[in-house]
C-alpha cells in the first residue's frame, strides 16, 4: 500500500482529520511559544547537532567505553545486530526469570522490533503502561506518531475500548475519568510485574549511565518495582559526555510537547542491591544507514516528534498512513534505508516546504534528505521498470523543487494558510486521493497562483 | 553474543569518516531571579508551590493519613512505617523527601537514590511534597549538571512536577501513573 492511498482512507472521517491536523498544529505552536523563551535556543540546536556529528563520527569509540563503564557499574550489556536478535535476548532473560508478564514503557525501539507479537507468541503477557500505548493496544493497533501515540483516536473511541477492557461506564468519555481507570489498572500490572522493559533516551559513554524521560512516571513505576530492568538502546542513542545531557534535555520536551522538560528523567547508573539491569544496544540497520553518506545525519533523531507536529502532509495523513514505525518526515528517511520497496512512497509524501528542518532540535537536513531518497529511489526504480510507480511520481514532483526553490520562504507561509484554505475545500491534494503525479503539481499551482502576488 | 558485539563494530568501523570535533558548550545566561522563575516553572508544570505556614498546616491536618518521610527533621510527621518491600509503599498517601537542588529555567528538581531510600518512593507515593532550600536553585541544566559533578549513585532523577498525561484528546490529566501531585516548599 503507498501512502497516498492509506491518507485516503484517514480522511474519509473528516472531522476527525481535521481535528487531527489543528492539533497537531497547535503542539507545534507550542514548541514555537516556549522555544523563544530561551534566548540561546538556536545555539543550543547548533551544539546538539554538532554533539550528535561527532558521535557519529566516533561511534565505535563511545559505544566500547560506554559498555566497559556500564558493566563496572553492574549493568549487563547486550547487543544485538537485528531485530530478532534482540528479541531473542529478551526472551531469553525471562526465561531465566521465569517471567510469563512483563510491564513496557514506551520504547520505538520495541515497536520496531516486533517486541510485542513476538513475546505474546511465546506466551508473554506484554503491557504497555504509556497510557497512549496502553490505548492502542487495546484496540491492537500500533503507535501513529512517537510522542502522542492514541492521536488518531478521539475519547468516544478511548471510552467504548475501556468500557469493554477496563468495564469503565457505558458513554463516560471524560479523560479525567478514563485516565482514572486506567490509573487503577496499570497500578495492579505495576505491582505483579518481575520485569520492566524501557526504552533509552540517552546513553552516556563517561559515565556508563542511562536516561529516560517520562511524563507519566510509568517507566519509574515498572523498573522499581520489578526484580530485573531491561533497557532497550539503539546505537546511536550514545553521547559522549554527562554534561551533553543538559543541552539535549533542554531542547527534547521543548521541541516534543512545548514544555521546558518532561516531569521525570531518571538517570540509572547500577542496579538497586539485589536487582539486575539489563541493557541491550541494537543496530539493525543503522550501521547501514551510517554508511550512506547523504543519510547519515538522520541517525541524529532523538525522537522528539516535532517534525511530525509540523509537517503539512503528516498532519493531514496521519501516522498509519506511512505504514512504518516511525511516521512523518523523519520516518521517510529512516525507512527506506530499511525496506526500500515497501516504503518507497514515503519520501514522496512531503511537499519539501522544510518546516521539518526548521524546527529539528539536532539540525537533520529532512527535506533535503527526502529529496536525495526520491533521486535514488527513481533511479533504481526506473532502472527496473521505466513504467513504475516511481517514475510516475517522480514526473509530477519535478515540480515541487521548482516550487521550493522558486518560493520557499513563501512555501513556508503557506503552512498555515493550507489547513482552512485548500484542505478542506476540495483542492487537497491528499484528500482527495486521486493518482499522485498529478497532485503536487495541481495544489503548488493553486496555491502559487494565489499567493503570487 | 559476542559475534554480535564484534559484527556491530566492524560494520561501523567499516565506515569511513573523519572525525568531527566536540563542541564546547558555552556560558548561558541564567534568569535574573531564581526564585521566581523556578516557581513560574513549578506552576506551568502543574506542580504547586507552599508556604512553610502551608506545609506546617497540612502536617496538623488529618489530609494524608499515611505519611512518610526520611528527612531526620520531618520523622516526627510520620504516620507510616518504612517498609522491607517497596511494594507495600503503594497505600502511601504522602511523602515528603529533600530535593539537593532545583532548576530555574524549568522546575526540575535533583534527588539521587540516598534521599528516597527506596528509588520507587516519589513515584509510588500518592502526593509528593518536595523540601528544597532557596540556596540550592541553579539557572539552568548546565549548572545542573556542573553541580552534581560526577556523582556516583545508581540512581538520579529530575522530577519537575506531578505525573501527567495529555493522551486522550490532548486534555491534560494531572495523576497518570505516578504521584498525583507535586507541592514544592521552599526553606
Ligand atoms: S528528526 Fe528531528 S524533529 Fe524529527 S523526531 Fe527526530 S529530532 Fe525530532
Amino acid at each position: 500500500m503507498s501512502h497516498p492511498v492509506e491518507a485516503e482512507a484517514f480522511l474519509k472521517d473528516k472531522a476527525t482529520s481535521k481535528w487531527h491536523d489543528e492539533t497537531l498544529w497547535f503542539v507545534r505552536d507550542k514548541r514555537d511559544k516556549v522555544s523563544k523563551t530561551v534566548p540561546e535556543w538556536e545555539e543550543l540546536r547548533e551544539l546538539a547537532s554538532q554533539i550528535k556529528d561527532n558521535v557519529l563520527s566516533q561511534l565505535e569509540v563511545y559505544l566500547e567505553a560506554f559498555e566497559k563503564n556500564a558493566v563496572a557499574n553492574g549493568i549487563q550489556v547486550h547487543w544485538a545486530k537485528d531485530a530478532q536478535e534482540h528479541n531473542k535476548i529478551v526472551l531469553e532473560i525471562l526465561k531465566n526469570k521465569k517471567c510469563k508478564a512483563i510491564v513496557k514503557s514506551k520504547s520505538i525501539l520495541t515497536e520496531e522490533c516486533h517486541l510485542n507479537p513476538f513475546l505474546e507468541k511465546n506466551g508473554v503477557e506484554v503491557v504497555d503502561t504509556d497510557l497512549g500505548e496502553r490505548i492502542v493496544q487495546f484496540l491492537n493497533q500500533a503507535p501513529s506518531h512517537i510522542v502522542l501515540p492514541a492521536i488518531h483516536l478521539k475519547k468516544g473511541q478511548i471510552s467504548d475500548i475501556f468500557h469493554e477492557k477496563l468495564q469503565t461506564e457505558k458513554g463516560n468519555d471524560d479523560p479525567t475519568y478514563l485516565t482514572q481507570a486506567a490509573r487503577v489498572h496499570l497500578r495492579g500490572k505495576f505491582l505483579g510485574a518481575k520485569v520492566a522493559v524501557t526504552g533509552v533516551n540517552f546513553g552516556v559513554a563517561e559515565t556508563g549511565e542511562f536516561v529516560v524521560c517520562t511524563n507519566e512516571g510509568n517507566a519509574d513505576m515498572g523498573v522499581h518495582l520489578a526484580d530485573v530492568h531491561i533497557a532497550c538502546m539503539g546505537i546511536e542513542k550514545i553521547i559522549p559526555k554527562r554534561e551533553h545531557l543538559g543541552v539535549f534535555l533542554r531542547l527534547l520536551a521543548r521541541s516534543a510537547t512545548g514544555q521546558s522538560i518532561t516531569n521525570y528523567n531518571s538517570h540509572f547508573r547500577s542496579p538497586a542491591v539485589g536487582k539486575e539491569i539489563h541493557l541491550i544496544l541494537v543496530d539493525n540497520g543503522r550501521t547501514a544507514q551510517l554508511g550512506r553518506e547523504k543519510f547519515r545525519n538522520s541517525l541524529k533523531c532523538i525522537r522528539c516528534g516535532a517534525c511530525m507536529n509540523t509537517c503539512p502532509i503528516y498532519r493531514r495523513s496521519g501516522g498509519f498512513s506511512y505504514k512504518s514505525t516511525v511516521p512523518g518526515p523523519i520516518g521517510s528517511i529512516l525507512s527506506p534505508g530499511i525496506d526500500l520497496q515497501k516504503h518507497s512512497s514515503l519520501p514522496f509524501a512531503s511537499t519539501l516546504c522544510g518546516s521539518c528542518t526548521d524546527v529539528c532540535p539536532v539540525k537533520i537536513n529532512i527535506h533535503e534528505q527526502l529529496y536525495e531518497w526520491r533521486q535514488e529511489i527513481t533511479k533504481s526504480q526506473s532502472a527496473l521498470n521505466g513504467k513504475s510507480i516511481a517514475m510516475k511520481i517522480a514526473n509530477g514532483i519535478f515540480s515541487v523543487p521548482f516550487a521550493y526553490h522558486v518560493s520557499g520562504a513563501m512555501m513556508r507561509g503557506a503552512l498555515k494558510i493550507l489547513p482552512e484554505s485548500v484542505t478542506y475545500s476540495g483542492l487537497n491534494t491528499w484528500g482527495k486521493g486521486r493518482d499522485l503525479p498529478e497532485l503536487p503539481k495541481e495544489s503548488f499551482r493553486n496555491w502559487y497562483e494565489k499567493n503570487r502576488k | 553474543m559476542n559475534n554480535s558485539k564484534d559484527n556491530i563494530l566492524s560494520k561501523i568501523r567499516a565506515v569511513k569518516r573523519t572525525e568531527i570535533p566536540l563542541p564546547t558548550i558555552g556560558e548561558f545566561a541564567h534568569p535574573a531571579d531564581l526564585k521566581k522563575t523556578f516557581c513560574e516553572a513549578i506552576l506551568s508544570n502543574k506542580g504547586e508551590i507552599l508556604t512553610q505556614e502551608g506545609f506546617m498546616e497540612i502536617m496538623a491536618s488529618a489530609d494524608f493519613p499515611k505519611r512518610y518521610s526520611p528527612i531526620e527533621a520531618y520523622r516526627k510527621f510520620n504516620t507510616f512505617k518504612l517498609p522491607q518491600d517497596p511494594h507495600a509503599l503503594n497505600d502511601l498517601d504522602l511523602a515528603i523527601v529533600q530535593g539537593q537542588f532545583g532548576v530555574a529555567e524549568n522546575g526540575a528538581i535533583w534527588f539521587e537514590e540516598e534521599d528516597l531510600i527506596h528509588r520507587v518512593l516519589p513515584f509510588i507515593t500518592d502526593h509528593l511534597i518536595v523540601v528544597l532550600s532557596i540556596d540550592n536553585l541553579l539557572g539552568n541544566m548546565h549548572a545542573a549538571y556542573e553541580r552534581m559533578d560526577n556523582n556516583h549513585s545508581g540512581f538520579g532523577v529530575f522530577i519537575a512536577g506531578p505525573s501527567k498525561t495529555a493522551d486522550i484528546e490532548q486534555s491534560l490529566v494531572i495523576g497518570a501513573q505516578g504521584a498525583r501531585s507535586l507541592k514544592v516548599v521552599l526553606v
